[in-house]
């Protein structure tokens, strides 16, 4: 069993990245698992479409790739007796603090290039610890501005592999599936782990407590002349 | 891999031979034609109806097709397919490519765009900001001042921006230019100022002054190239014409601007 785990904003263009993978994968060589957090239909189009093993989850309450680390051993169970040599998973990665890859695994961020020239900065973890940064829509800006996209993603982190697509068509792809072929197939499922720091702790908030103010919350708070951020990626 | 050329401003432009092998059109069918070659310094135009494979055709070239596009054609640089680092790394890649439908949405002043641009590069300052707002502002006839934010630009104001910084910044050798000629900016200008600096361009293009204004015309249908003119001069008068009706056509264009009636009497043509 090989991992693929592709995360990135909402309408990055994940599902379009996914599709040409799929197109150039093996045929039904794959299982697909969305996770999302209120509202997912990728999963019958996936299924429709490729005719492949797919299902969703919705996380719900949780963050999304909580929920994906609670049920990614179950996924991988799954996708075997579904007899599926890839398990690709799409998360949908809202809180940009979190990542969903783990060890043993192909992790791919996946960010439009028109969401804005500061969008990687904001989105450091996702796509540090990532092995490829997907960029989509390059069809749709100048050559000037992808050098200056590209700049950014090189700053948050210097060594993720960058490929330019325009994920419709499919432009780029064979060095995104050049890093699929070289995958390894994984070793020991029992020591799979999160690749990053999840985030601190439990806290009030998370269990539910909904008053504003730290004096009403417990665990890790934060005031406002705090000067340092609490997280910063790795 | 390419020579090495002195180009306008004692910079070196890498000049590169592109090789297009035939793919296929719509239905399948091979093309007709063996291996199209573009040498540096060619200016060429693609014509053809809407929807006969035009932007296909120079979206091959922008992407180094390797037969994996709806075409079937390879792209090759030099006599081989290019080095990896020329299709993944924008800095590297010797094409630009400026479509209408381009866009600047970067949320920053002209002067702060090109400033990262050329960082992106790394390229020293120097003058070249100002060299590219120049260089942009004899393309078109709205001046473009380092101040005014990309996103407040107009159509003919940004394609003039972006051709200026393919030339200044990126030194592509290759500029691919995708029906821009609606956007206001002065056809004629762009194409002298690409020629002298050596710069190989391709013109998708309906206009007449353009396609007379190239070296060969290829002719698409149907998804495929269907012929490869090369008029060699045998349309200079034609083209002594068709730019003197454009000169003309721009003096009216000004006059109207400036809030003239055009009352002189005219022949019929
Ligand atoms: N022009 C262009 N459009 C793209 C590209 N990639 C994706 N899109 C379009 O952008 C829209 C969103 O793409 P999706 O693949 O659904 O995005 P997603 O990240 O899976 O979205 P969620 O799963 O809903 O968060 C779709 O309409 C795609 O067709 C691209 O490279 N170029
Ligand atoms: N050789 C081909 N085989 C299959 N489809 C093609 C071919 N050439 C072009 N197309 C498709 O035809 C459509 C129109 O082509 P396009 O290049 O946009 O035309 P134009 O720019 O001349 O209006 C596009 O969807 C394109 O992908
Ligand atoms: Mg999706
Ligand atoms: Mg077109
Ligand atoms: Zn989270």
């Amino acid at each position: 069993m090989k991992l693929i785990i592709v995360a990135g904003p909402p309408s990055a263009g994940k599902t379009a990245v996914i599709r040409q993978i799929l197109r150039n994968l093996p045929k039904r060589s794959a299982a697909y698992l969305k996770i999302d957090v209120i509202y997912a239909t990728e999963d019958e189009e996936i299924a429709a479409e490729f005719g492949i093993p797919a299902k969703k989850l919705i996380s719900g309450d949780l963050c999304p790739d909580h929920a994906g680390i609670m049920v990614t051993a179950d996924a991988l169970g799954w996708a075997e007796e579904e007899g599926a040599e890839y398990l690709i998973i799409e998360s949908a990665g809202l809180c940009l603090r979190c990542t969903p890859y783990t060890t043993q695994s192909l992790g791919i961020a996946v960010i439009s290039a028109i969401s804005g020239t500061h969008s990687p900065y904001k989105m450091a973890p996702m796509i540090a610890l990532a092995d490829i940064a997907v960029v989509t829509r390059v069809d749709l800006v100048s050559q000037a501005e992808k050098e200056v996209f590209r700049e950014g993603i090189r700053d948050v982190a210097p060594d993720v592999e960058i490929i330019e697509t325009n994920a419709i068509v499919g432009t780029g792809m064979r060095y995104l599936m050049q890093m699929i072929e070289g995958l390894e197939e994984i070793v020991e499922e029992s020591a799979i782990t999160l690749r990053g720091n999840p985030p601190l702790g439990v806290c009030t908030v998370c269990i539910g407590k909904k008053e504003i103010g730290w004096n009403h919350h417990f665990g890790v708070i934060r005031r406002l002349d705090d000067v340092e951020n609490l997280f910063r990626g790795e | 891999m390419g020579k090495s050329l002195s180009s306008p401003g004692q910079r070196n432009l890498i000049m590169y031979t592109i090789t297009i092998l035939p793919g296929h059109d719509r239905n399948g069918d091979p093309e007709p034609f063996e291996a199209l070659h573009l040498r540096p310094g060619d200016t060429i135009a693609i014509v053809g109806p809407t929807g006969s494979g035009k932007s296909a055709f120079i979206n091959d070239i922008e992407v180094f097709a390797q037969g994996d596009t709806v075409t079937g054609r390879q792209i090759l640089v030099d006599g081989a397919p290019p080095p990896e680092r020329f299709v993944r790394d924008p800095s590297c890649k010797p094409v630009a490519l400026i479509t209408q439908t381009t866009k600047c949405l970067a949320d920053l002043t002209v002067q702060e765009f090109l400033s990262m641009h050329l960082r992106a590069r790394k390229i020293e300052e120097g003058d070249r900001i100002a060299e590219t707002i120049n260089l942009a502002n004899q393309f078109t006839g709205e001046p473009i001042r380092s101040g005014t934010r990309i996103s407040s630009l107009s159509g003919g104001q940004t394609r003039s921006l972006l051709i200026a910084d393919a030339v200044v910044i990126s030194h592509a050798p290759i500029i691919l230019l995708d029906e821009i000629e609606n956007a206001g900016i002065f056809r004629d200008r762009v194409i002298t100022c690409l020629k002298e600096s050596g710069t190989t361009v391709i013109f998708v293009t309906h206009d007449p002054l353009v396609s007379l204004l190239s070296d060969r015309r290829i002719v698409m249908g149907n998804g495929s190239v269907r012929a490869v003119l090369e008029p060699d001069g045998a349309e200079a008068s034609i083209l002594r014409q068709v730019t003197e009706m454009d000169n003309y056509l721009s003096s009216l264009r000004e006059r109207l601007r400036s809030g003239e009636i055009l009352s002189e009497q005219v022949a019929a043509i």
